[in-house]
């Protein structure tokens, strides 16, 4: 995978009128990549998505696909391909119409476009549906014939909006897994845009992380959880997210340490671990960020470095298979912890709980911004 | 439920339905009451309705009412029936029902996906045109007429209906497409297809209940229309129904009240054959919703 950029989108504006809908966007995927850009609705991303797409102008900034600035291209001209949100496959076509609709348009034989389309089912394993109604498909059926429908093109780069959003649960866990695959067999750079953060994590090389027109972060999946760079981004991705618990900074002799509020047994002093720029506000507010599976059970077999334990009382406790989830209080927000499932502990106990430092994050409560050296 | 109160409820079920069929079956006869007058007054000969009741059935058969209604009767001063004036009237309602439904369709598929900076206040004036009353225009579409040589001409009454009828065709378009997926233009966009190509090979072939809808209420109001026969035609071009009151309101001979009848029928006859023909699809198409893609 070379680090040359591919896809390269440089200080993008997007206004509507005097509503910005895009702020100032840079970003750059390599050949190859997996770009996911995601963010609640109303963030910006599908418009970001349009733009890549030459289906909605710029105000500002410039998009470049390998290496040639694309904003005065036509949609057709860019040699890209999209999945739409609702799949758009044309009511009045075959399947085999559908596919091969783009082909026609840009004036391909007939039998070169006959044998593309044959290829095409035969990969996605849609060849018995050739000849039907996109209204006589189902779901998933739709989902593959709009895939097809991209593949055939063989692009530069792959668009998807929101594939996998009309799908059942089952379902959509299968085709994300195939879309997975299929960008490992073929190479070719994807841009997907998703509301949903486990799809981002799953599927992505990078992530791009929106709210409201502006680029929260953007870095791999990996950095994007375990280092968010603004409250935001913490509190939107995982599942359960991470816990935000706002504590007071102390500073002694052996480094900042942090107090927090609980619900019954008066405030716990813990050690901060990761100081990152702490010492310069003792006395003062951060808010503490850990994600559930870095609060356990103490360990028989000893505790990591870097863990320190509170007895917290358990509120609430939810069984999930594979892992078991309680709940508790602390600095009066709720907090999750990830437990195995062979903790017994009861609502209403108390249980002493390690709380990994080391892979704690801090946020200032003020800017929401993270706590940086 | 008791087997007693089961009993009264069907008797009076019984009793609620067949009042209602009563209601409906006076509410019928009485609607089709002219129809039937007309359709035996114009198969009698003149001497049994001018003697007898119009409500008798004919005690002597003739179509010669029709036969005359259609190719000899006296419309204005020439004995031709009304048979040019039908031929007028398809060549003026053919290209006014296609110019207006296409043009419509061209409308609403801009109206609604390829949007501009005031499209809405624009379909908003289009609207008006459905609710203009026809008096109004009159004066200034016969100088418009004059001015483009047109006064008198089927082309003049072509144009003329085709303006009147793009408020309608328009509503009707831009609301179906209005329903129809934007997505899908956008793909045929990334596929390359153009404005026109998207039209004819993505909307069109989806637009099969509106156009029905379009065609039928189109070709209904412009065969019927009088007015504008009445004010824009010449002799050449004059539409059936100028040439129906024509021939009604001739003032030599005697009333022949049986060729009257027979050519009002033959006047609205394409229009009920067009709605008996089509009519479920007007039904279908007007609650049509959106295209599933």
């Amino acid at each position: 995978m070379s680090t040359v950029a591919f896809l390269e989108i440089d200080h993008l504006c997007k206004d509507y009128g005097p509503v910005e809908v895009l702020k100032d966007i840079d970003l750059s995927i390599e050949q190859g990549g997996f770009l996911v850009l995601v963010g609640p609705s109303g963030c910006g991303k599908s418009t970001l998505l349009y733009t890549i797409a030459g289906l909605e102008s710029v105000t500002r900034g410039e998009i470049r696909i390998d290496g040639r600035s694309v904003n005065d291209l036509a949609p057709s001209k860019r040699d890209i391909a999209m999945v739409f949100q609702s799949y758009a496959l044309y009511p009045s076509m075959s399947v085999a119409e559908n596919i091969g609709f783009g082909m026609e348009m840009r004036g391909v034989p007939k039998a070169e476009r006959q044998r593309a389309i044959a290829e095409v089912a035969k990969t996605l394993q849609i060849g018995h549906l050739l000849s039907r109604r996109p209204a006589q498909l189902s779901g998933g059926q739709r989902q593959r014939v709009a895939m097809g429908r991209a593949l055939v093109r063989d692009p530069k780069l792959f668009l998807f909006d929101e594939p996998l959003s009309n799908l059942d649960a089952k379902l959509r866990i299968e085709m994300r897994t195939e879309i997975k695959r299929l960008h490992q067999s073929l190479g070719t750079t994807i841009v997907y845009v998703t509301h949903d953060q486990i799809e981002a994590m799953t599927l992505a090389t990078r992530i791009a992380v929106l709210k409201d027109g502006v680029l929260q972060q953007f870095g791999t999946p990996a950095q994007i959880y375990d280092d968010p760079a603004n409250l935001f981004v913490a509190d939107f991705m995982g599942s359960p997210p991470m816990n935000l618990i706002p504590v007071t900074v102390q500073a002694d002799g052996a480094g900042p340490s942090l107090v927090v509020e609980r619900a019954t047994g008066g405030p716990a002093t813990v050690p901060a671990g990761r100081a990152e720029g702490l010492e310069a506000r003792a006395g003062g507010e951060a808010i503490l960020g850990i994600r559930p599976e870095a609060i356990t059970e103490v360990p028989a077999d000893g505790m990591a470095d870097g863990a320190a334990v509170v007895a917290c009382q358990i509120e609430v406790v939810e069984p999930a298979g594979a892992d078991t989830y309680v709940i508790t209080h602390l600095g009066g927000k709720e907090v999750v912890a990830r437990t195995s499932p062979d903790c017994r502990v009861r609502a209403g106990e108390t249980l002493p709980l390690a709380f990994r430092m080391d892979k704690a994050v801090f946020f200032d409560p003020a800017t929401h911004d993270r706590i940086a050296d | 439920m008791s087997a007693m109160t089961q009993d009264t409820a069907v008797r009076t079920g019984r009793l609620a339905r067949a009042a209602v069929y009563s209601a409906l079956l006076v509410f019928a006869v009485y609607y089709l009451l002219p129809l039937y007058v007309m359709v035996a007054n114009s198969v009698k000969p003149l001497d049994e309705i001018r003697s007898g009741n119009m409500l008798a059935l004919p005690q002597v058969f003739t179509i010669e009412p029709w036969l005359s209604a259609w190719s000899t009767a006296q419309i204005g001063v020439e004995p031709t029936g009304l048979v040019p004036y039908f031929w007028n009237t398809i060549k003026m309602v053919v290209p006014a029902v296609i110019i207006s439904t296409l043009m419509g369709a061209l409308n609403g598929y801009v109206l609604t996906k390829w949007r501009f900076r005031g499209d809405t206040a624009l379909f908003g004036c289009l609207l008006f045109a459905c609710f203009i009353p026809f008096q109004i225009v009159l004066i200034p579409m016969a100088s418009v007429l004059g001015f483009l040589n047109l006064a008198g001409t089927t082309a003049g009454l072509v144009l003329v209906h085709v303006v009147y009828g793009l408020g309608f065709t328009t509503l009707f378009f831009r609301n179906y497409y209005d329903a129809f997926p934007t997505e899908l233009v956008k793909a045929a966009q990334i596929d390359g297809a153009g404005f026109f190509r998207i039209f004819w090979r993505i909307l069109l072939p989806s637009s099969g209940p509106i156009i029905v809808v379009t065609v039928i209420w189109q070709f209904t109001n412009v065969w019927n229309d009088f007015l504008f026969g009445v004010s824009f035609a010449d002799y050449d071009s004059m539409p059936i129904t100028v040439a129906l009151n024509n021939l009604v309101s001739s003032s030599t001979g005697v009333k022949e009240y049986n060729v009257h009848f027979a050519g009002a029928i033959l006047a609205a006859l394409p229009t009920l054959v067009v709605y008996v023909v089509s009519g479920r699809y007007f039904v279908r198409g007007l609650m049509a919703g959106a295209v599933k893609g």
